[in-house]
C-alpha cells in the first residue's frame, strides 16, 4: 500500500471519534446548552457499547448499546440543567466522574474479552476506483456514518425551519420564549442527541478501533471534542476541518518519529495541541476583533417565566 | 422516632466496627499500591493476577488489600501511610514513582515491612525487587530478525526510562546476534496507556515497512494491529496471543505471583529481610509465553537461546557493548555491563537509529 | 412537564441550611441502595466515607493538605468565572507553576542556601502560572481566539514540556536515569507544620487567599468591575470598564494562584518534580469553584467536603474493598444532589397539575 494512502486511512480513522463526538456536541452547543460531560458519555458509550456487542455478538447492537448509553448519561444531565437550573459546566464536568466510575463497574466484566471488529464496508463501484477508492470507500460503518451525520447537521441547522429554531434558541432563548418556542424542550432533544454522539463516538473506539475494552480507554478524546467545537466557531464544515487536522497532525507526527527526524518525542506528541491553538488563532485574527461567534445564550441558565 | 433510629444506626455501626476489627486480628494483612486499574490489561493487571495467586495459596493466613489508579505525585504517601495505620504488616508498591513515599513512609513505621517495585533505594524494612525484562527482550530481538522479511522490526515505545531503554537495546542485540544489519524504527507515544493512539503507531510503523512489532506500553493494540495487517508482534506484560492468534510470536510474562508468595511466607515465618530482588528468567519472574506461529527452527533457536540466558552461557549484555558512535562502552562488570549500568541505561547501543531520548 | 421552576422572591435562609442537608440525606439513600445491592453493609460505609475521616487527626489534617489545591485554584478560577472568562486550562498552570518554581531548587540542589529559597520558589511558580496563563489571555484580547480551546490545549502542552525537563536537562544526576529531579533540600521545601502529619504552611497560605479574595470580591471597586462585566458586559462598557483589560487580569490572577499551588504541591507533599505531580486538581478545581457558588467561603467548604470524599473513598477501598469506581459514581451522585438542591435556594419547584399545560 503507497505510504500516503495508508496515512490518509489512518487519519480518517484517528479523526471519526472525535468528528462524532464533537459533531452531537455542536449542536447542543448551539441550543444554547454546554455540555462538559462528552468524556463521561463517550467512556459510557464506549462500555456499553463493548458489553451490547459482546453479549449480541452484533457491532450494530453495540453501536445501538454506546448510543443508549450516551443519550442516557446526557438526560440525567438534562433533568439537572434543564430541569432543575443546575449550573451547566459544574453538571458536566460531575457527569464525567459519574461515567468513568460507571464504566468502569460496568466493563469490569468485559475486561480482557475481544470481538471481531466492525467490518469495513465496500461500496461497490465506488471502492474499485483507483487510489481514492480504498482511501474513502472502504471504511467501517462509523465513518461513513460521520460523514452523513456532519452534513445531516449542517443541512438541519441551515436549511429546515427547526434548525432556525434551534440556533434561535442558542441566541436568545428569552426571545424565542417569547415567540413562544419551547425553549427546555427543544434544549432537551438537543442534548439528548449529543448524547447519543458521544456515546457512538465512545462505542466507536472498542467496536472499530482496538476491538476490547479498557477503563479509561477514551484517554481524553472527550476533552479534544469539546475543543474541536469551540475550535470550529460553531460551523459544521469547519468541525469537519478541525477534526481531520487534529487527526492528521497525530498521525503524522508518528510517522515522521519511525522516519527517525530526532526532533524530541514531546515536542512531537504537543503538535496536534500546538498546531489546533495556531491554527485557531489565525483564523480568529482575519475575523478581528469583532468579539465572540459562540451561541450568545451558551451556558446561560434559562427558566421560563410564566 | 428519631432517637430510636439513632441509636439503631449508632449500634449498627458499633457492630460493624467490632466485625470489622475482630476480622482483622489475627491475619497478616498484606496492602497493595496500584498505579493503573486492576483492569488495564497491563503492568498493574499483572500484579492484580499475582495478588490473587497470593491470595489462593496463603488464603487462610492473609487478607489483602489493595488501592488502585493511586496517582504517583501528592497522592501516593498518603495511600501507603492510609494501609500502614489499618493494620498492614507487607506493602507492595508497584511502580517507579512510589519510590521517595515510600522510603518516607517506611521511615515512619519501622515495624513493617515494605517491597518497592522497580526503584533502588532501600532501608531496613523496605525491600526493593524489579525482573530482568531485558532478558526476554534478547529472546525476542532474536526471533524477530528470523521472522523479519523487509529486516526493519517497529518498536512502540512509551517513556524514555532506562527500562524501555534497555529493552531497546536487549532487543537490538538479540536481532543483530541473527541478522548484523537489522533496523529498529521507535515511536515514542508518551502514553503507558492509549490504545487508540498506541494502535494508530503500530499502523504507522507497520506502513513503514516493519513487519515485526515489539512494544513497551500495556494494551494489545498493537497485537490487533499486527494480527489485521498480517504481520508479527510481541505480547506485553501478558499473554496476549487471544488478540492475535496468527500474529503472536511470544510475549513477556511479569509473574509477580511467586514473589509475592515468597515474601509474604517470609513474614509469616519471621525471617523477611530487606533485600535487592532483581529476578529473571531463571527465577521466573520474567516468564516467556508459548512461542508460536513460527516455523520450527526458529522456535528451537528461541528455545536454545531461553536455556542460554538462564544457564548464563548467554549474557545479553556482553562486552564489548558497543555505543550509537561503535565506540565499546566502558565495561563495568568485567565480562558485561554491571547492573547500575542495565538499570540506569542511557545510550543506545550501535545499529539503533534514533536520536537518543534524554540526553 | 409536571415539575415547574419558580424563581423565590427572597432567598430564604432556611433552605440555604436545608439544601445541603437534603443533599446528603438523598446521597444516602441512593448509596444505601446501591450498596445493599452490592451485599456491602451501607451503615458502615456511609461511616467510613463520612464520618472516619473527620475522627482522627492524621485524616483531617490530609483533607486540609488534598482541599488546598482544589481551593486554591478554585479561588482564581471563580474570579474568571465571575467575569465571563473561560479558564478552564488551571491544570496547564498549575504545572507550569510547578516548573518554574522548581528551576532554583533543582539548580541550587546541594548547597543548603537558606529558607530564603522557598519563598523564591513559590514567587516564581506564581510567576510561571501566571505567564502561561498569559499564553490564551492574549490570543483572546488580541486575536479574538476563544479562551476555552487555547487555554486547555496548553495543558497537554505543558505536561509535555514538563515530560521533557524531568527525563532530560532537570534529572537527578544520582537517580539511575529515572524521569525525576532530584529530592529538593529542606531549604527548597515547604515546612510542615504539625508534626505527625503533612500538613504544611501551603494550607495557611491558601486560607490567606481566601481571606483576601472574600474581601477583594466584596469590599473593592476591582471586585465589582469583575462582577458587571460578568453579569452585565453592556452595562460595563458605559461605566468605562475595560472588558479586554479584564480578561488578562483575572487569567493573571487565576494563573498566578494555579502556579502557586502547583509549586506549593512540589515543595510540598510530594518533593520532587516528576511526571503525574496533579492528580486533576486544575479540572477537578472547576467543580470546587462552582460547586462553592464562586464565591471564596463556599469554595473553602466545597473544597473541604471534595477532599473528605477522596480520603473516605480511600478508607472504602480499605476497609470494605469498595472498589474505586463505585466512589466515583458516589462522588457524581453527590455532586448532583448537591448541585440539584442548590437551585431549591433560588427557585422553588412547583407541581401543576395535568390541567394547566403551560410547559
Amino acid at each position: 500500500m503507497p505510504i500516503v494512502e495508508a496515512i490518509i486511512i489512518s487519519v480518517i480513522a484517528a479523526s471519526t471519534p472525535l468528528l462524532l463526538a464533537a459533531a452531537g456536541e455542536l449542536v447542543v452547543e448551539r441550543s444554547g446548552v454546554l455540555n462538559l460531560g462528552v468524556e463521561g458519555m463517550m467512556i459510557m458509550g464506549a462500555a456499553c457499547g463493548f458489553a451490547g456487542a459482546y453479549l449480541s455478538g452484533s457491532t450494530f447492537v453495540g453501536a445501538l448499546c454506546g448510543i443508549a448509553a450516551g443519550m442516557a448519561l446526557s438526560f440525567v444531565f438534562a433533568v439537572l440543567t434543564l430541569g432543575l437550573a443546575v449550573n451547566q459546566v459544574a453538571a458536566g464536568l460531575a457527569l464525567t466522574i459519574l461515567g468513568v466510575g460507571l464504566s468502569g463497574l460496568i466493563g469490569a466484566g468485559f475486561v480482557g474479552q475481544k470481538i471481531t471488529p466492525a467490518p469495513h464496508l465496500y461500496i461497490p463501484g465506488l471502492s474499485d476506483i483507483p487510489v481514492v477508492g480504498k482511501m474513502l470507500f472502504a471504511q467501517d460503518g462509523f465513518v461513513y456514518f460521520s460523514v452523513v451525520l456532519v452534513i445531516g447537521i449542517w443541512w438541519f441547522l441551515y436549511r429546515t425551519r427547526g434548525g432556525l429554531i434551534l440556533r434561535a434558541v442558542g441566541d436568545s432563548h428569552t426571545s424565542a420564549h417569547a415567540l413562544g418556542y419551547p425553549v427546555l424542550k427543544i434544549r432537551l432533544m438537543a442534548v439528548l442527541f449529543g448524547g447519543g454522539c458521544a456515546g457512538l463516538a465512545g462505542a466507536f473506539l472498542p467496536l472499530a478501533y482496538t476491538p476490547f475494552f479498557i477503563p479509561g480507554m477514551t484517554a481524553g478524546r472527550g476533552w479534544i471534542a469539546l475543543a474541536l467545537v469551540v475550535f470550529s466557531s460553531w460551523l459544521p464544515g469547519r468541525l469537519v476541518a478541525g477534526a481531520y487536522l487534529f487527526g492528521a497532525v497525530s498521525i503524522l507526527q508518528l510517522h515522521a518519529q519511525a522516519l527517525g527526524l530526532g526532533i524530541p518525542s514531546q515536542l512531537m506528541t504537543s503538535l496536534p495541541y500546538l498546531a489546533t491553538v495556531i491554527v485557531l488563532v489565525l483564523i480568529s485574527r482575519g475575523r478581528g476583533s469583532t468579539g465572540s461567534v459562540a451561541p450568545a445564550s451558551l451556558g446561560v441558565v434559562f427558566v421560563p417565566d410564566r | 422516632m428519631k432517637r430510636l433510629l439513632m441509636t439503631a444506626a449508632a449500634a449498627a455501626l458499633a457492630l460493624a466496627a467490632t466485625a470489622f476489627n475482630a476480622s482483622a486480628a489475627d491475619k497478616l494483612k498484606v496492602g497493595f499500591i496500584y498505579l493503573g486499574p486492576v483492569g488495564d490489561l497491563g503492568w498493574t493487571y499483572m500484579h492484580e493476577v499475582a495478588r490473587q495467586a497470593l491470595v489462593k495459596e496463603l488464603g487462610d493466613k492473609i487478607e489483602t488489600t489493595y488501592l488502585e489508579n493511586v496517582n504517583e505525585g501528592p497522592d501516593s504517601e498518603r495511600s501507603i501511610v492510609q494501609l500502614a495505620r489499618t493494620g498492614h504488616q507487607l506493602i507492595f508498591t508497584t511502580s517507579f514513582g512510589y519510590m521517595d513515599p515510600t522510603v518516607k513512609v517506611a521511615k515512619q513505621f519501622p515495624k513493617i515491612k515494605f517491597e518497592h517495585a522497580t526503584g533502588y533505594k532501600r532501608a531496613p524494612n523496605l525491600g526493593t525487587y524489579s525482573g530482568r525484562f531485558y532478558e526476554g527482550r534478547y529472546i525476542q530481538g532474536v526471533i524477530a530478525a528470523k521472522m523479519s522479511k523487509t529486516g526493519t522490526l517497529g518498536y512502540i515505545a512509551s517513556f524514555p526510562i532506562p527500562e524501555v531503554i534497555s529493552g531497546i537495546n536487549a532487543t537490538m542485540l538479540g536481532a543483530q546476534s541473527v541478522n548484523p544489519n537489522i533496523k529498529v524504527k521507535i515511536i515514542w507515544v508518551n502514553t503507558w496507556f492509549d490504545p487508540g493512539k498506541e494502535a494508530d503507531a503500530a499502523k504507522a510503523l507497520a506502513d513503514q515497512g516493519a513487519d515485526v512489532l515489539m512494544q513497551h506500553t500495556d494494551s494489545p493494540a498493537a497485537m490487533q494491529v499486527a494480527q489485521q495487517r498480517g504481520i508479527y508482534a510481541f505480547g506485553q506484560d501478558s499473554d496476549m496471543i487471544k488478540f492475535g492468534p496468527k500474529s503472536q510470536l511470544t510475549a513477556i510474562v511479569n509473574n509477580w505471583g511467586p514473589y509475592y508468595i515468597k515474601q509474604t511466607k517470609a513474614v509469616l515465618a519471621g525471617t523477611w529481610k530487606s533485600e535487592d530482588t532483581w529476578d529473571g528468567l531463571k527465577e521466573k519472574m520474567v516468564v516467556m509465553a508459548p512461542f508460536t506461529n513460527m516455523p520450527d527452527d526458529v522456535k528451537k533457536l528461541a528455545e536454545k537461546t531461553e536455556a542460554g540466558i538462564v544457564d548464563g552461557s548467554i549474557v545479553p549484555f556482553k562486552c564489548p557493548v558497543l555505543g550509537q558512535d561503535g565506540k565499546p562502552i566502558e565495561c563495568k562488570g568485567g565480562t558485561h555491563l554491571d547492573a547500575g549500568q542495565i538499570l540506569g541505561m542511557n545510550f543506545y547501543v550501535k545499529g539503533v537509529d534514533d536520536k537518543f531520548p534524554s540526553k | 412537564m409536571p415539575l415547574v421552576l419558580e424563581k423565590r422572591a427572597e432567598r430564604s435562609a432556611f433552605i440555604a441550611i436545608a439544601s445541603p442537608v437534603l443533599a446528603i440525606a438523598l446521597t444516602l439513600v441512593t448509596m444505601s441502595i446501591l450498596l445493599l445491592a452490592l451485599g456491602k453493609n451501607p451503615l458502615m460505609a456511609l461511616y467510613v466515607y463520612f464520618v472516619e475521616p473527620l475522627t482522627d487527626p492524621y485524616s483531617l489534617m490530609e483533607i486540609a493538605v488534598k482541599a488546598s489545591p482544589l481551593v486554591m485554584i478554585a479561588i482564581g478560577l471563580s474570579l474568571c468565572y465571575l467575569a465571563n472568562v473561560w479558564n478552564i486550562g488551571a491544570e496547564g498552570q498549575f504545572i507550569m507553576g510547578a516548573v518554574t518554581g522548581s528551576y532554583l531548587a533543582v539548580v541550587t540542589n546541594g548547597s543548603d542556601v537558606g529558607h530564603w529559597l522557598v519563598i523564591v520558589m513559590l514567587i516564581m511558580g506564581a510567576i510561571g502560572g501566571a505567564l502561561w496563563a498569559l499564553i490564551p489571555a492574549i490570543c483572546r484580547v488580541r486575536f479574538g481566539a476563544n479562551e476555552i480551546l487555547t487555554s486547555l490545549m496548553l495543558v497537554y502542552v505543558a505536561d509535555l514540556i514538563m515530560d521533557y525537563l524531568v527525563r532530560g536537562p532537570w534529572r537527578d544526576p544520582k537517580g539511575l536515569n529515572f524521569p525525576t529531579t532530584a529530592s529538593f533540600d529542606p531549604s527548597a521545601t515547604v515546612p510542615v507544620i504539625l508534626d505527625g502529619g503533612r500538613l504544611h504552611a501551603g494550607v495557611i497560605v491558601t486560607l490567606a487567599v481566601v481571606a483576601v479574595a472574600a474581601v477583594m470580591l466584596g469590599r473593592t471597586i476591582k471586585g465589582f468591575e469583575i462582577r458587571v462585566v460578568g453579569a452585565a458586559p453592556r452595562a460595563a462598557r458605559f461605566a468605562g470598564f475595560k472588558s479586554d483589560r479584564l480578561v488578562i487580569f483575572t487569567f493573571l490572577i487565576s494563573g498566578a494562584l494555579s502556579g502557586l499551588a502547583g509549586i506549593i504541591e512540589v515543595a510540598g507533599p510530594v518533593g520532587v518534580l516528576q511526571p503525574g505531580i496533579s492528580p486533576g486538581y486544575g479540572f477537578t478545581a472547576i467543580i470546587v469553584a462552582f460547586l462553592g457558588r464562586l464565591n471564596p467561603i463556599g469554595i473553602l467548604i466545597a473544597g473541604l467536603f471534595l477532599a473528605l470524599t477522596f480520603i473516605g473513598g480511600e478508607g472504602a477501598q480499605i476497609s470494605m474493598k469498595i472498589p474505586l469506581d463505585l466512589t466515583k459514581v458516589f462522588q457524581g451522585v453527590l455532586l448532583f444532589y448537591v448541585l440539584a438542591c442548590d437551585s431549591l435556594i433560588l427557585y422553588r419547584i412547583r407541581l401543576i397539575g395535568a390541567q394547566s399545560k403551560t410547559a
